[in-house]
């Protein structure tokens, strides 16, 4: 039973996650563990002989539990006003709550999850619905409090989602219900108004006993009477809705449809003339809503359920007892102290414990609106540091659908350049008019032929008839993209920075930071030596700022007394300043603190310089060694192939000949741009008609990332992003940018194909509607299986590509 | 007629029948069971009955419409 360990290259995959175990190994028999969560679980498995859970599943099902330390997490959960809102129903026996647990994600999470009364005996019974992720959980009121199951649930590592609005899951009961109500009534109808109009079909060439037919024609009357007012009910509401707002939504011609067959019908009926098309009516009934079921159920199962893995790719820095640790976003807990530098964003609520601090809000307010906090203040989730760092404690777990609800929120949002978007609208704008104008002409043509023919021509006209597939297309086809990416560590904002991206033709690189990156362990000071004390403000000062050479340099200097600044400030592009202890210090560029030229030593290649000035008088250089991202070679040869590339970089161009290199003869490099130069370059280049991608980092670039068409972040361990980008990539991805454009450029090709397909289907179901060859019950079902044939289509073809880039 | 009416009242049985069943909440959930059916339900030392069969009508009696 036991499972043979799986060797990722020189390091081993923890036996109950699959992530990568650290070196001193946490192990039991002959199995390997990356933390102690992960052990925990695994014993308590074993110790309930819940090891079947391992074998379930190819690929590894454990999930790191939350760390044992909060105890009181769910201290709240033992008042009973709390836990009555919580649970479906309790008495003194029994009861009974419904949970709802994003960590459900296989059979084997399944397999557990029904079996919770082996590891307490206070469970009755529990099931699982995996589609919503929801568990319903009996228990046993005297052994099991809810809080002891909600506990248990989190030990294993599948914690709920408590909300205290009563809407734990049980949001889609009732809609779902409805239409199955509204299938098996219309469906009944259907198949027994068929029946009961063979005698008419089958009576041969004089027609029926008038008795018969008026008989069975009232009956099918009495049949058809609940599809007409309760089964299309939908239909009816949602295009009266429409109307009322002045829109022609699809529903409009469907309903129309559906009263043209049932008016006439009537008629024929009642005036004796014929047999009436119930039974068309009742079909086109059922299997429209056979279609919407059928579309509800492929929409889910396509859907973007955000995997409780793919997380933002930032950081925060955590402050234990043993030291400073970086933390990605997902791991931090309630509880935690973070240290937040200037310009780094709060993570989650929280309260200051060190400060005092300026916070600024315009990310969550979208105003500038710079407040000073002190000790004690609360803090929230998306406010940004301004200035010198602060400490805080974290109070509210990450919430990473709010945080990206605020990079969405509309005043980040850049004028939409969608190309698809307008033309999309245009187009449904007038189909809808265009189908009611083609059902009026084809419907008036056929009348002089015969009336029964032209109601059956008008609805078929309409029902076959089918825009959706336009809209469809270009989400469903984005959506994979960009979640695909996702998985990628390449976060897009929305769906739409797909397509722009596919759109560009100049690629604008920043230098510091993005085509390079600092080696940790090499600084070399050149220069007047500085004393113990004044290395202290050094590094004190450096702990202010996110900038990757002030984190660095922090790194490098040994040391564990933080003194208290003054004064701080940070000036993008140029360095740090604060008062220590009565001495102005400077940090940062050469002309910010002064450094005489030739004091200062010559430019080195292969190193980035930070110069100190204490006091106005300069003091000497920290030469940081930095060599260039892996796979920039790639890179650059891949893509100054298909763009012109560019490089606006703030620092000297000492390093111009080695970027030459790389980049080749044509590339633009331009150097000692301030952030200003470089918007006016963007802004040049877009005034010329071009589209531009910039990368670059937060910090310094973040108006020509908003004013690029696309603006990537490169992140590399840190909780610095400008909201006005429009994708953040993980710096370990640096080398599959090729390939990631590339990518999008093909899905805007599928996104064409969509249309086109959905086009076709309308041109040859609308000729046969039109030629009175289309009955209106085949038009009802080609109507979803068009619409879900091209949301197949999109997703499928877009997931079958991104294989071809290795990109899954 | 007498025929005709008493087939309608069989099919309109089988109606009454359909909707309980959804109100029952017997259309719930049609994923998870497909996966519950291949699971082993072994039975370990030796627990009471009640304990080692799971039961899986829907946990949904008396949840309202």
């Amino acid at each position: 039973m036991s499972l043979a360990q799986h060797h990722i290259g020189e390091q081993t995959a923890c036996f109950h996650c699959g992530d990568n175990c650290p070196t001193d190994r946490i192990s039991i028999e002959d199995k390997v563990f990356c933390c102690h969560g992960c052990k925990t679980v695994y014993e308590i498995l074993r110790d309930s002989n819940l090891l079947n859970y391992y074998d379930l599943n190819e690929k590894t099902p454990g999930i790191t539990p939350d760390a044992a330390a909060n105890k009181r997490k769910y201290a709240f959960l033992d008042e009973t006003s709390v836990a009555e809102r919580l649970l479906d129903f309790g008495d003194d026996r029994t009861s009974r709550a419904t949970f709802r647990i994003p960590a459900i994600h296989c059979s084997s999470c399944i397999w557990l999850l029904e079996n919770l009364q082996r590891l307490d005996k206070g469970v009755v019974r529990s099931q699982v619905n995996f589609p919503r992720r929801e568990l319903a959980v009996v228990f046993k009121t005297s052994q099991m409090s809810l809080r002891q199951l909600v506990e248990l649930l989190a030990r294993i590592g599948y914690p709920p989602i408590l909300r205290m609005d009563g809407k734990n899951g049980k949001l889609m009961r009732k809609a779902d219900r409805q239409l199955y109500y509204r299938i098996g009534i219309a469906g009944f109808a259907f198949g027994n108004i068929m029946l009961f109009s063979f005698p008419g079909y089958l009576s041969g060439r004089g027609g029926l006993d008038p008795q018969f037919s008026s008989f069975f024609g009232y009956l099918n009357v009495l049949l058809a009477l609940p599809v007409f007012f309760y089964s299309s009910l939908e239909y009816f509401r949602s295009a009266w809705k429409g109307l009322r707002n002045r829109y022609l939504n699809i529903d409009v011609p469907i309903t129309l449809g559906i009263m043209v067959l049932f008016i006439q019908s009537l008629y024929e009926i009642f005036s004796h003339t014929g047999a009436g098309y119930l039974d068309s009516f009742s079909g086109l009934v059922f299997f429209l809503l056979i279609g919407k079921l059928f579309q509800r159920k492929t929409y889910d199962a396509l859907s973007f359920d955000l995997d409780y893995r793919a997380y933002f790719p930032l950081s925060a820095t955590v402050i234990r007892p043993g030291g400073e640790e970086i933390v990605p976003l997902e791991k931090i807990q309630k509880g935690d102290r973070i240290l937040v530098r200037n310009q780094e964003l709060l993570p989650a609520d929280g309260v200051m414990v060190q400060g005092p601090g300026s916070i600024d809000y315009s990310f969550v307010t979208g105003e500038s609106d710079v407040t000073i906090r002190n000790e004690g203040d609360p803090l929230f989730a998306g406010g940004r540091v301004i200035g010198p760092a602060i400490q805080m404690e974290i109070i509210r777990e990450v919430s990473q659908s709010y945080l990206t609800r605020l990079w969405n929120h509309d005043v980040f949002t850049k004028p939409s350049r969608s190309r698809l978007t307008p033309k999309i609208d245009l187009v449904s704008r007038y189909f809808t008019l265009i189908v009611l104008g083609i059902a009026a002409l084809s419907g008036g043509y056929w009348a002089f032929i015969d009336m029964g023919t032209a109601a059956r021509v008008i609805t078929a006209v309409l029902i076959v008839a089918c825009p959706c597939a336009l809209a469809l297309a270009a989400p469903f086809a984005l959506g994979t993209a960009q979640r695909v990416f996702g998985f990628h560590h390449f976060y897009l904002k929305n769906s739409d920075a797909v397509e722009t991206l596919a759109g560009i033709d100049t690629i604008i690189f920043d230098k510091t930071g993005t085509l390079t990156q600092t080696r940790q362990s090499e600084i070399a000071y050149h220069g007047e030596p500085l004393s113990i004390q004044e290395q202290g403000m050094v590094r004190s000062l450096a702990r202010h700022s996110s900038h990757v050479l002030s984190r660095q340099l922090h790194t490098a200097l040994a040391g564990d007394v933080e003194l208290a600044v003054d004064e701080f400030d940070e000036v993008p592009g140029a360095g740090l300043t604060a008062r220590i202890d009565n001495a102005v210090i400077r940090l940062g560029s050469a002309d910010w603190t002064l450094a005489e030229r030739n004091g200062g030593s010559q430019a080195q290649t292969a190193t980035s310089e930070i110069f100190v000035s204490i006091n106005g008088k300069y003091r000497g250089v920290f030469q940081v060694a930095r060599s260039f991202r892996k796979g920039l070679d790639s890179v650059a040869r891949d893509l100054s192939a298909k763009f012109p590339l560019t490089v606006l970089s703030g620092d000297n161009d000492r390093d111009r000949d080695e970027l030459r290199q790389k980049l080749g003869p044509e590339a633009e490099l331009h150097f000692e741009q301030s952030p200003e130069d470089k918007l006016d370059f963007i802004r040049k280049q877009q005034a010329e008609g071009h589209h531009v991608l910039m990368i670059g980092d937060g910090l310094n670039d973040a108006g020509a990332l908003k004013a690029s068409d696309v603006g990537i972040s490169i992140s590399e361990d840190i909780n610095n992003f400008s909201p006005a980008c429009d994708g953040i990539l993980a710096a370990s991805r640096f080398r599959d940018l090729p390939q990631l454009i590339q990518f999008a450029r093909d899905t805007l090709k599928i996104v064409y194909l969509g249309f086109g397909i959905s086009f076709l289907y309308n041109l040859v179901g609308l000729s046969f509607a039109v030629s009175g060859m289309l009955s209106p019950l085949v038009a009802a079902v080609l109507m979803p299986v068009s619409s879900v044939s091209v949301v197949t289509f999109s997703t499928m073809v877009t997931r079958m590509r991104s294989r071809r880039y290795r990109l899954r | 007629m007498l025929c005709i009416g008493f087939s309608l009242f069989i099919a309109v049985g089988f109606l009454a029948l359909f909707l309980w069943a959804v109100r029952n909440g017997q259309f719930e959930d049609q994923v998870t069971p497909s996966i519950r059916m291949l699971f082993d339900h072994r039975t370990e030392e030796s627990p009471s009955k009640a304990d080692s069969r799971t039961r899986h009508e829907p946990l949904n009696e008396g949840v309202g419409k």
